[in-house]
Parts: structure tokens; C-alpha cells; sequence
């Protein structure tokens, strides 16, 4: 019954929100495609994976479910290592 | 009373995260740097990150003061994907900006490098203009 209530509150705006992010998350996406550089594509899939941890949070709060939470923890984590192995990469140094 | 109180604080967090996290995608399109676009990209997120995770911290504990089982976790859970967006994405951010300078990307406009010719690591000296 509460919980009914909460979700009822909270819903429209989360849900929002999360709309604003995807628009977010687009124009990051028309920089990857755009960049003249490798280090521009490699800054805005940083970006994109920053942003959709916060979606998956938001997601989460809009439907009341901590899964997406744990995977969006997963995610951070496993998106730092990729984005330091990308960085290696261009720097050209040994491992 | 206490609840629309709650309600309201979690309305202006929120406004407050989106809006950072709309600036960060418009940096990252108009910028016309490496350097510039990192700025923007990577602040900009956290900071959008810290506000949104706060109003969804927030939340979580007003769920939990009413009664919810849920809340009390969401909140945790919550406060340690922040934890993790906190460490990761500047660490990130200085790993990209290092690799870029070393692969050779110059800033736009920059009239002089201090970093010029200098080998960071005793082992690895610098590859001038590796692929640009």
C-alpha cells in the first residue's frame, strides 16, 4: 500500500528524467561518430558509460527494484577497467 | 508536511543533476578540443551523477521512514554506485587525458607545451607524433 503510493509519486518525473538523460546520451553518441581523433571517441564513451549508470540508478528508483542498482555497480567498475585498457592502448606503452 | 518537504528537495536534486548531465552532452558536442571535451564530459557527469544519486539517496530514505523494506537498501545501493562513479570516473578522465597528450594530440590554440620532449616513464621514452 505505501510502496503503491511512493511509486505512484514518483513515477512521471523518474521516468522523465530518464528521457533527458537518453537525449544526453545521443549527443554523446553523435561525438563518437563525429570525432576527428581517437582520444574524442574514447572521451565520449566514457561519457555514455557515466551516463547510462545514472540511468540505470534512475531506472531503478522509477521502478522500485535494486537490481538495476547492483548492475549499474557492475557496470561502473567493469567501464573503469575497459576505459584504462583503451587508454594504455593509445598511450602505446607496455603493459 | 514533512513529505512534500522531502518531495520538493528531491525535485530540485534532481533539476539540478539533469540539467549538469544536458551540459555535459552539449560540451561534448561543441568543444573543440580533446582537452576541452574532457572537461566538460567528465565533470559535468560526476557532478550530475553526485545530485541524481543523492535525490534517489534521499528517497530511499524517506521510503524507509514510511515503512518500506525497500527503501533502506535502495539507498545503500545507491550510495555505492556513487562511491564507485566517484573513484572510477576521474581516474578515467586523467588516464585519457595522459594517453591523448602522449599520442600525440595538441590543444587548439596552445602556443607552448611544457610537457614537450619529456619522457614521463625512464622506461618508455616518448613517441613524438605516434598516431595522430
Amino acid at each position: 500500500m505505501d510502496q503503491e503510493d511512493c511509486r505512484m509519486i514518483v513515477e512521471p518525473i523518474f521516468l522523465t528524467v530518464l528521457g533527458l538523460l537518453i537525449f544526453s546520451i545521443a549527443l554523446c553518441i553523435i561525438r563518437v561518430f563525429k570525432g576527428p581523433t581517437a582520444p574524442d571517441r574514447v572521451v565520449g564513451l566514457d561519457t555514455i558509460n557515466t551516463l547510462v549508470i545514472v540511468g540505470m540508478i534512475v531506472f531503478g528508483i522509477a521502478t522500485i527494484s535494486v537490481i538495476y542498482i547492483d548492475v549499474a555497480i557492475v557496470y561502473a567498475l567493469l567501464s573503469y577497467i575497459s576505459t584504462l585498457f583503451i587508454a594504455k592502448y593509445l598511450e602505446g606503452g607496455e603493459f | 508536511m514533512l513529505s512534500e518537504i522531502v518531495d520538493i528537495i528531491v525535485y530540485i536534486l534532481l533539476a539540478i543533476g539533469v540539467f549538469f548531465n544536458l551540459l555535459a552532452g552539449l560540451g561534448l558536442l561543441r568543444f573543440p578540443d580533446v582537452y576541452t571535451r574532457l572537461h566538460a564530459g567528465t565533470k559535468c557527469t560526476t557532478f550530475g551523477a553526485i545530485f541524481i544519486c543523492g535525490s534517489v539517496i534521499l528517497l530511499g530514505l524517506k521510503m524507509w521512514f514510511q515503512g518500506s523494506s525497500d527503501g533502506s537498501v535502495l539507498a545503500i545501493h545507491t550510495a555505492g554506485a556513487l562511491i564507485a562513479i566517484l573513484i572510477t570516473n576521474p581516474t578515467g578522465a586523467h588516464a585519457i587525458a595522459r594517453a591523448a597528450h602522449r599520442s600525440g594530440v595538441k590543444p587548439v590554440g596552445a602556443v607552448v607545451d611544457d610537457l614537450e620532449g619529456k619522457p614521463a616513464r625512464k622506461s618508455a621514452p616518448m613517441k613524438k607524433g605516434a598516431d595522430k
